[in-house]
């Protein structure tokens, strides 16, 4: 079994190409994604080994790119779309939203839009704006749709991998800040023996909270529990991995032992993905909680400028806050 | 209409024929080959100095003009539906049958169509069961047919939304090599006046024209979106549009079905031959409301409906038919028995349409399942459940 230590980008790229050498029918298309291999190179050396048949630079329109590939898809083909940033993919939300999203149902399930649409989200990186947000909150609210994040380099190498052999239309957000963190990624094992798309994993046990992250936030949950650890406190992080359809299987039995959950992400609070989970865990941890569930976001202001982003986003020290408040209840 | 190339039936014992270059006087520059008084023009030049022309058998006509009087009966059929509550909505295409028929019929078997929710007359040339699409209308499915069995994508409500798929899909027949002879496959996409000013069209003009994708844009120009007037939407006439994307835009008389099939099997075949894209303005008029729940006499005065009557796309066929001798008395009748007997069995399928159970809601929203759509099912059924045997 070959184990290499990549980047989050490298394993994403290393995916995308066993993704293209599996399966005739994957294309690969976005703007710039061909001889330049995309603003993040996720798709470097690939129209170069491919051709631009199956690595196709578009044209600079998102929405463009979304229904073009529903034409290819009903044509057959299985479409791999990167939309350049997360700010970039509202032109496109008609066609994500009533299109992508809403063909197999309306045609009684005989169309099948087997796409795939790779958003780079969320802040860290300096960015000007629309080059920070962190969209997930649309696109699990609509029926249709998956949505998967990946937060470590073996899943980014997986995970991209399960979501283009899926059938179910998935936007798969990748953090763009994690891009250059490395990790070991085993690159031989089978697919279809791989851990499950749509669950979410134990990124670190613990006894004394729960803390669910996803995306960027896993790494911040990981470092937070391993000071928390040397105070003594016992933090389970949860990897939650799939946003549409939810897995809080381990959540909820996590939350029975532990009594206290805080949810982590970078999007706004108001209406995110922290309180359709909180609500569902107050459904079903209902007796076994010894605090609400706590949640720690951005603030429902726009993405500010980069200059204060470290201060829009949850980090380390927040998340530890949070903590306390579940003890202090 | 009988299949078979028209190019290979040559008629000459027609009228006097007569050549005629696009543009006449105050009227617009478009490509006519029969006159709203049924007189024949041997052909017409697009802007390009493409020269078009048809060459139909006697049988053929008759075909086309049953085509016409069939999709019209059966739109009438379905608005009295509507009218007596069994379907929620309508949209006619009442006086579009002849940009319908032409461009239907102008389509090879291989060929691909995505068209919005009016194309009625195209859905019938392509051998769909008339019935399919009142599903949607009736409110117990959204459309549910294979586009692929039929070569005939669902209908789509967005508008212009499927000019994009249309595209893409015609990318796709490229890539599968599907293109450069006389078996290549051509897609068509249908879409209105008032869609033009959207951005998925405009991109999709982009795209095609890039991509140099085996695709005819078929702009049917009703002169209306609901109430808003083609000034609403342009300043040149939409043909014209083309040639700033890089391709070329050629105005047909729409509610000529010959002038329709000949511009749409000749910018198909360059389609499938690899020469590229090209938009068809079928110049047109939509004689009823834009659906059941408009009101055209608002934003419209009755000389402009009467003056576009005067153009009736079957009127002028019948003329044509009768002043040619190519039918007899007993041939109308025939057609309109025919069509009455069709639109009686479409009443009675309806009607008997079953509402869906409720359900069936949860059927399809993925490919692969949701474990929460299953619970919600579960849930739901249960509550279902727990009324059975109460007043309820």
């Amino acid at each position: 079994m070959a184990t290499e230590t990549l980047t989050l980008g490298k394993a994403l790229n290393t995916g995308l190409r066993k993704a293209l050498e599996n399966d005739p029918k994957v294309v690969i298309m976005g703007e710039d994604v061909g001889k330049l291999g995309g603003v993040f190179r996720i798709t470097d050396g690939l129209q170069k080994d491919f051709g631009d048949q199956r690595v196709i630079d578009t044209p600079l329109a998102e929405s463009g790119i979304i229904g073009t590939a529903v034409g290819l898809a009903i044509r057959g083909f299985r479409p791999v779309c990167e939309i350049q940033f997360d700010g970039f993919v509202y032109p496109a939300y008609d066609q994500i939203v009533s299109q992508v999203a809403k063909m197999h149902y309306r045609s009684q399930g005989k169309v099948r839009i087997p796409m795939v649409i790779r958003i780079p989200y969320g802040g860290g990186i300096g960015a000007v704006e629309h080059h920070s947000e962190s969209p997930e909150a649309y696109f699990a609210h609509t029926a249709g749709l998956k949505v998967v994040t990946c937060a470590n380099p073996q899943d980014g190498y997986t995970m991209i991998q399960q979501a283009i052999a899926s059938d179910d239309p998935i936007v798969f957000l990748e953090p763009k800040r994690r891009y250059w963190e490395k990790g070991p990624v085993e690159l031989d094992g089978p697919l279809v023996d791989a851990y499950p798309l749509h669950s979410s994993r134990i990124a670190r046990p613990g006894t004394d909270a729960t803390v669910l992250a996803y995306g960027p936030m896993v790494r911040t949950a990981l470092d937070a529990a391993t000071a928390a650890a040397e105070d003594g406190r016992e933090l389970e992080v949860i990897d939650l991995r799939s946003l549409s359809p939810l897995d809080l299987t381990a959540a909820y039995e996590s939350v029975r032992r532990t009594g206290r959950c805080v949810v982590v992400h970078e999007a706004p609070g108001n209406l995110g993905l922290g309180s359709e989970i909180a609500a569902r865990i107050t459904e079903e941890c209902f007796y076994s909680l010894e605090s609400p569930v706590l949640r720690v976001t951005g603030f429902d202001t726009p993405y500010p400028a980069a200059r204060v982003e470290e201060e829009y986003l949850p980090d380390l020290d927040r998340v530890l806050d949070a903590v306390d408040r579940t003890f202090g209840w | 209409m009988a299949k078979g190339d028209p190019g290979a039936a040559a008629r000459s014992r027609r009228a006097a024929p007569r050549s005629k270059r696009a543009a006449a006087a105050g009227e617009p520059e478009l490509v006519q080959l029969l006159t709203p008084e049924g007189e024949r023009i041997e052909s017409a030049l697009g802007p390009d100095g493409t020269e078009y022309r048809v060459d139909f058998t006697d049988e053929e006509y008759r075909g086309l003009y049953r085509d016409l009087v069939l999709v019209r009966k059966l739109d009438a059929e379905a608005t009295a539906l509507q009218r007596q509550g069994e379907l929620g909505l309508w949209a006619s295409l009442l006086g579009q049958e002849a940009a319908q028929v032409g461009s239907g019929r102008a389509l090879r078997p291989q060929d691909m169509a995505f068209p919005t929710y009016r194309e009625h007359g195209v859905l019938y040339c392509r051998g769909i069961d008339p019935i399919m699409p009142l599903g949607l209308f009736r409110g117990v499915d959204q459309g549910g047919w294979d586009p692929n069995e039929f070569k005939f994508n669902m209908y789509t409500i967005v508008i212009g939304a499927q000019t994009l798929h249309a595209t893409g899909y015609a990318m796709g027949v490229a890539m599968d090599g599907k293109t450069g002879g006389d078996d290549g496959e051509a897609v068509i996409a249908y879409f209105g006046d008032g869609a033009t000013s959207q951005g998925d069209v405009n991109e999709s003009f982009v795209w095609a024209s890039v991509f140099n994708a085996p695709l005819v844009f078929f702009c049917q120009n009703n002169q209306y979106a609901i109430s808003e007037p083609l000034e609403r939407q342009t300043r040149v006439p939409l043909y014209r549009r083309a040639g700033g994307f890089g391709f070329p835009g050629v105005r047909v008389d729409g509610n000529d079905v010959l002038a329709s099939y000949a511009v749409t099997r000749h910018a198909l075949d360059n389609a499938r031959h690899g020469q590229g894209p090209s938009l068809i303005e079928a110049y047109t008029y939509r004689m009823g409301a834009h659906t059941t729940s408009d009101d055209p006499t608002r934003y419209r005065i009755a000389s402009e409906v009467e003056a576009w009557q005067a153009k009736d796309p079957i009127a002028r066929m019948k003329a044509f038919l009768t002043k040619q001798q190519i039918v007899d008395e007993s041939f109308f009748a025939e057609v309109d028995e025919q069509a009455r007997a069709e639109s009686v069995h479409l009443r009675e399928r309806v009607l008997a349409m079953p509402d869906p159970e409720p359900v069936t809601m949860f059927d399809h929203v993925y490919p692969n399942g949701s474990p929460e759509l299953d619970e919600q099912r579960t849930q739901f059924s249960k509550y279902l459940e727990s009324f059975e045997g109460s007043a309820h």
